[in-house]
C-alpha cells in the first residue's frame, strides 16, 4: 500500500508540472501548419511576424498528407501550407478552408541527383534505364507530393516501365535525400530547395523541364473555423509580401508567377 | 546545451512518467481481470488491447484522430462542453504513448498472474482472505518480475514513441516536439549536427535508464 502511495504522490508531483504549460498560450497565437520542406523559410517568418504583429506564431511541420489528416480531423490549426496542390484540394472539397483566403506563395523544381562522389556517366532522366544504375530513391507516390512529381517526369520521358524496378520508395522526400548523400542509392529524385542541405554529399545532374511535370506550386490558406482569422490573414498576406518572398528565396524557393 | 534540446529532453521524460504512471494504474487491473476473470469476449479484450503493439503507429494516431479530433466521435463532445481540444498539447503526446505501450504491460502482467501457483492462491482463499486481499497480498506481491518488466518496457517505448504522437500532438516546437520529434523535425531541415547530438542523447538516455531500471529490478526482485 505503501507503494501506491507513493505512486500517486508522483503523479500529483506531474500535474502540477502542467499549468506551466498550459498557461504558456494565454497570449495571443495562431498554429501554421507547413510542409516540412519549409521549416526554415517559414521559421525566419514566423520571428518577422511575430515581431510586427505581437501574435505568437506556433508551427507544426509534417509531411502535407499527414497535415491534411490531422486538419480534417479536426486539430486546432489556423493556417495550411501545403506542398501540393491536392492537400490543399481534399480540405477544400471537406469545405475545412476559407477558398477566399487561398494562394500560390511558392513555386519549386525537380532534380535528378547523384552521390557527390559517384563515378557515372548520368547526364539525363533517360540515362537512368542504363544498367549501371541499381536504385533510385523518390519520395512513396502515394503520400509523398515529390514522389507525385518524379513519377510525373518519369512518365514524361517514358521510362517508368523500365526502371519501376529500381525505385525505393522514401516516406519523405528529405529520406530520399538523404540516401543519396549516403551513397546507398544510385540516383534521387528531390526538390531544388532540398539540395542546399546537403550540397557537399550530392551532385546535382539535371533540372526536370518545367512541362515534364505538373508545377510545384506551395498553395496557402486560411482553415475554416478559425478564432483569429485576422491574424491568420495577416500572416499569409506576410508569406505574400516582398519582405516574404525575400526570406522564400533566401532558402531556394522561386516566387509563384 | 540548447534550449529547445533540453526542452525535448524535459518534454520527453515527463510524458513517458505520466504515461507509465496511467499504465500502472489501469494496465494492472485490465491484465488481472484477463488472467483471472473468466468472461465473454476476455480474449476479444485482449486483442484490442493488444492492436496498438501490431499496427503501424501511424495507423494508431490516424484512430486517436478520428476519436478525440475535434470533429472525433468523442473529442466532439469535449470540444462542445469545454471549447478545449486534446491535439496539438502535450497530453495528445500522453495519450499516444499511453495507448501504444499499454500492450506491453497487459501482455507481461497477465502471463506473470497466470503462471503463479494456483496452489498458493486457493491456500489464500481457505485461509479466510477475501478476493481484494489475494490479488494484493499474494497474486500481484508474486507475480512482481512481470509487472516490473511490463513497467520498464512500457517507459522505453512511451520514450521511443513517434508515429501516434507525431499524428495527435502534432510537431510544434516548444509545445509537443518531443526528443524522437525533434529529431525528426531536425534531420527533415538539413539540420544534421543538431539531430545527430540529439540522436546520441536519446541513446544515452534510453540506454541509462535500461540499466539503472535493470539493476534496481534485481535488487528488489
Amino acid at each position: 500500500m505503501k507503494k501506491l502511495g507513493r505512486l500517486c504522490l508522483f503523479i500529483a508531483f506531474l500535474c502540477m508540472a502542467v499549468p506551466l504549460f498550459a498557461f504558456a498560450g494565454s497570449t495571443k497565437e495562431i498554429t501554421v501548419s507547413a510542409a516540412i520542406s519549409l521549416k526554415n523559410a517559414f521559421e525566419e517568418i514566423g520571428t518577422v511576424y511575430e515581431s510586427q504583429y505581437g501574435t505568437k506564431c506556433i508551427f507544426n511541420f509534417g509531411g502535407s498528407g499527414d497535415l491534411e489528416k490531422q486538419i480534417a480531423g479536426g486539430a486546432p490549426v489556423d493556417v495550411f501550407a501545403s506542398a501540393a496542390q491536392k492537400d490543399m484540394d481534399e480540405l477544400g472539397k471537406l469545405g475545412l478552408i476559407v477558398n477566399a483566403t487561398r494562394a500560390d506563395f511558392a513555386a519549386n523544381s525537380i532534380v535528378l541527383i547523384v552521390p557527390a562522389g559517384a563515378k557515372t556517366s548520368l547526364t539525363s532522366f533517360e540515362g537512368l534505364g542504363a544498367t549501371e544504375i541499381k536504385k533510385i530513391a523518390i519520395g512513396n507516390p502515394k503520400t509523398v507530393p515529390a514522389g507525385r512529381y518524379a513519377e510525373e517526369v518519369f512518365r514524361f520521358y517514358k521510362i517508368l516501365p523500365s526502371i519501376k524496378d529500381k525505385l525505393i520508395y522514401t516516406e519523405n522526400v528529405r529520406a530520399a535525400l538523404d540516401y543519396v548523400a549516403r551513397d546507398e542509392v544510385d540516383a534521387g529524385v528531390v526538390y531544388t530547395t532540398d539540395t542546399a542541405t546537403r550540397s557537399n554529399e550530392i551532385k546535382v545532374i539535371v533540372t526536370a523541364p518545367e512541362a515534364s511535370h505538373k508545377p510545384v506550386v506551395y498553395p496557402i490558406a486560411v482553415i475554416k473555423g478559425t478564432k483569429s482569422e485576422k491574424d491568420a490573414k495577416a500572416f499569409i498576406s506576410l508569406v505574400l509580401s516582398e519582405e516574404g518572398k525575400k526570406i522564400l528565396q533566401k532558402y531556394g524557393f522561386k516566387s509563384n508567377k | 546545451m540548447d534550449d529547445s534540446v533540453l526542452f525535448s529532453v524535459r518534454l520527453s521524460l515527463q510524458v513517458a512518467s505520466v504515461s507509465t504512471a496511467l499504465i500502472m494504474l489501469t494496465g494492472i487491473p485490465i491484465a488481472y481481470f484477463i488472467a483471472r476473470r473468466k468472461f465473454k469476449g476476455r480474449e476479444l479484450l485482449d486483442v484490442f488491447c493488444t492492436m496498438p503493439l501490431v499496427l503501424p503507429p501511424t495507423v494508431t494516431g490516424y484512430y486517436l484522430i478520428v476519436l478525440f479530433g475535434r470533429n472525433g466521435l468523442i473529442g466532439r463532445f469535449i470540444y462542445e462542453w469545454t471549447g478545449w481540444t486534446i491535439m496539438f498539447t502535450w497530453y495528445a503526446a500522453v495519450l499516444a504513448s499511453y495507448i501504444v505501450a499499454l500492450p506491453l504491460m497487459i501482455k507481461t502482467t497477465r502471463a506473470a498472474i497466470e503462471s503463479v501457483d494456483k496452489n498458493l492462491i486457493n491456500a489464500s482463499y481457505t485461509l479466510g482472505h477475501s478476493d481484494f486481499d489475494t490479488a494484493l497480498k499474494v497474486i500481484l506481491p508474486l507475480a512482481k518480475r512481470g509487472i516490473i518488466a511490463g513497467t520498464v518496457l512500457s517507459f522505453a517505448r512511451a520514450m521511443g514513441e513517434f508515429g501516434a504522437t507525431l499524428m495527435l500532438a502534432g510537431n510544434l516546437p516548444g509545445r509537443t516536439d518531443t526528443m524522437p520529434i525533434a529529431i525528426y523535425s531536425l534531420a527533415g531541415s538539413g539540420e544534421g549536427t543538431k539531430a545527430q547530438f540529439m540522436v546520441l542523447m536519446m541513446t544515452v538516455i534510453s540506454g541509462g535508464f535500461l540499466y539503472f531500471a535493470n539493476k534496481y529490478a534485481k535488487r528488489i526482485i
